[in-house]
């Protein structure tokens, strides 16, 4: 460790005396939010970005995964006394102590996913253009759909969760007209990320009404949503992180949340003494959502649906299509 | 109309579905509140049912198996409950507390130690869990106009807990109030001291009921994870030992009216699910958050103006000392 961090110093000092002191005591720490880190979604996307990170550059990360919702704050706060300098915090669930640990140690630099609404000047913020991603498998759905009905299945009805299934929405209007989307939410309490048998059963009644692929944005939930969908010979899509393999054959695709990319590059701007503050959004175009294509479902994305999928993502990144985010008006077209 | 008619029948058909954990905790409830114990802790005993039936599900392929073990975990937890409640005359209510949150918290801990998948298990195959029954002659009836659709859908394709959490009420029914253990448990709940005096033991009689109560919200655990879901979720039991709770109330601590209340909040749950977003005639798209209210808020209407007195045994809550 000793010769390393004498190493990084040398690399340091080369490229510029004013950051060497900073980037001497480089301590990144990362606070994952409940799940853990291994949860097959979000928390394991962030874990995948700091891996890359140890990977390359050698550097320790100090980590902690909180189990219940009093310890986010006390984590973060023993992070920075540990002698953290640059604090990742995982999760929209975690922005009012992110906020108020921010503002105690205003020397100290932090970052937090998933949150665009807090203002500290040492505060980094990544937000996603997920009804980008939404718009994509959305017109996977209207594609792969036989009885022309999909669903939508979310969690917590928040603005997020609205933003989900808006872009969900747009993207099947886009692919093909006259398809029927039928939306249900979960409940509106956190509990209902962690619901498997509502998310089956919503799933059912969606299937019962005609649809034949539903999208899930619903955490813990969707996984009912998805076996539903297996078992009944129909498409469930997934959502964050690559859900393919979860029922091989019958999940579609997955609208892909790359969180890894938000922790890779915090820790490695922090390190580079390039770390600037403010709201960071990453859409399709700077590869920050996207759709999950690989050996589990490559035999249900056609060559046609490939190609009008990309053909749409190109135009998205090139501003031709605008997705219009539910999030900025409180409102989704029709 | 035929169109409204078969929308109407796949609601009682979700109806069935989501009321089969209710079912089997409310006769739990039941037996256990009868002699006298109040079980708050039928929502932990059904999670770790859950989580033991999904992990031994995993492990051997078997969901027989599975079932088995997670029975063996849920009485074991109700012999903790016992224990503190009949044993040691603890406050039956701070006892079904603690062992909810005990319950909550020890399954995300095993879970994470064996599985690192952030307190879930593994997503179980189709082999490894209870899938839906076909019975016979479905093929047969199916051209038959209304029975071979209600044969086909309403009848037929359950899974095999839900025939049984079907047959456990009047099975209940008739250990209530047709044997001679069902008749002494009611009176160790009502009068103990009476059943103490012929000379019958109150403790044993309480442990059979808790113990009872503890074999079937195991089957309602395994329904959970390895019959209508495949896998457990941390919190996956969502309340629902609580709504069985108060569907027991609302039936008056009685197998049947309780069975029927299991019933009611079964038909709220799949009909709020399949009113959401659809236009309403007069109303026109109902909001999603009175939909999803509409179980709660039929509750409080219910218990307000149906029910009339509740009233519970009398020595309920109290812990029997000569």
């Amino acid at each position: 460790m000793k010769k390393l961090i004498k190493m990084m110093l040398g690399a340091v000092v080369a490229v510029g005396v004013s950051t060497t002191a900073y980037a001497a005591d480089f301590k990144p720490a990362v606070v994952y939010d409940m799940g853990g880190k291994f949860d097959k979604s979000f928390n394991e996307g962030v874990y995948g970005g700091i891996k890359r990170f140890i990977d390359e550059t050698g550097v320790e990360v100090m980590e902690f995964e909180v189990t219940n919702p009093a310890q986010r704050e006390q984590a973060m706060r023993r992070m920075v006394n540990r002698g953290a300098t640059v604090v990742l915090g995982v999760g929209f669930a975690q922005a009012d102590a992110m906020d108020k640990v921010a503002a105690d140690f205003p020397d100290t630099k932090f970052a937090i996913i998933d949150v665009n609404w807090l203002d500290r000047p040492n505060l980094r913020q990544y937000a996603f253009k997920e009804h980008e991603g939404s718009f994509l498998v959305g017109m996977a759905a209207a594609l792969a759909s036989e009885t022309d009905t999909v669903g939508f299945i979310g969690g917590m009805d928040i603005p997020l969760i609205r933003a989900f299934a808006c872009g969900y929405v747009q993207g099947v209007k886009h692919a093909k007209g006259g398809v029927d989307v039928l939306q249900n939410m979960t409940g509106t309490t956190p509990a209902a990320w962690n619901d498997p048998g509502k998310g089956a059963e919503l799933a059912q009644s969606q299937i019962d009404r005609g649809a034949d692929v539903i999208y899930q944005a619903a955490g813990g939930t969707g996984i009912g949503v998805i076996r539903a969908a297996a078992d009944a010979g129909k498409f469930a899509i997934g959502v964050d992180s690559n859900q393919n393999h979860l029922a091989p054959g019958t999940v579609l695709t997955s609208m892909l949340k790359r969180v890894d990319v938000a922790a890779y590059e915090t820790f490695k701007d922090a390190m580079s003494g390039d770390f600037d503050t403010g709201i960071r959004i990453l859409g399709l175009a700077e590869g920050g959502v996207g759709w999950a294509l690989d050996e589990h479902n490559e035999s249900l994305i056609t060559a046609e649906m490939k190609s009008q999928i990309e053909a749409a993502s190109a135009d998205i990144v090139a501003g031709n299509i605008q997705v219009h985010d539910y999030r900025s008006d409180n409102n989704c077209p029709r | 109309m035929s169109e409204f008619l078969f929308q109407a029948l796949l609601t009682l058909d979700g109806t069935v579905r989501v009321a089969t954990p209710l079912i089997l905790c409310a006769m739990a409830g039941m037996f256990s509140e009868r002699s006298g114990v109040i079980d708050i802790s039928l929502e932990g005993k059904l999670l770790v049912g859950a989580f033991v039936a999904a992990t031994i599900a995993y492990f051997t392929g078997s969901p027989w198996l599975a079932v088995f073990c997670a029975i063996g975990a849920s009485v074991l937890v109700a012999l903790i409950h016992g224990f503190a409640c009949i044993t040691h005359r603890g406050n039956q209510v701070v006892s079904g507390l603690a062992i909810n949150i005990l319950a909550a918290g020890v399954t995300v801990v095993v879970a994470i130690a064996l599985f690192r998948q952030g307190g879930q298990t593994p997503i179980l195959d189709r082999g490894d869990r209870f899938g839906p029954m076909e019975f016979w002659f479905v093929e047969t009836l199916d051209p038959i106009p209304m029975l071979g659709a209600v044969y086909r859908e309403f009848i037929s394709g359950h899974n095999p807990i839900t025939y049984l959490a079907l047959l456990v009420v009047p099975a209940s029914a008739y250990l209530l109030y047709r044997t001679r253990f069902g008749l002494r448990l009611r009176a160790v709940g009502e009068v103990p001291a009476a059943v103490d005096t012929a000379g019958v033991s109150v403790a044993w009689l309480r442990y059979r009921a808790v113990l009872l109560a503890g074999v079937l919200c195991g089957i309602a655990g395994a329904y959970l994870s390895i019959g209508q879901g495949a896998g457990f979720v941390p919190e996956m039991s969502a309340g629902k030992g609580y709504i069985a709770l108060a569907a027991v109330i609302f039936g008056k601590w009685r197998p049947v009216p309780a069975f029927l209340a299991c019933l009611m909040f079964g038909f709220l749950e799949a009909l709020s699910a399949r009113l959401q977003g659809i236009d309403l005639p007069l109303i026109g798209e109902a909001p999603t958050h009175l939909m999803l209210a509409l179980p709660y808020i039929m509750t409080v209407l219910l218990l307000a103006g149906f029910i009339g007195r509740a009233s519970p045994p009398a020595a309920i809550g109290v812990p029997y000392t000569k």
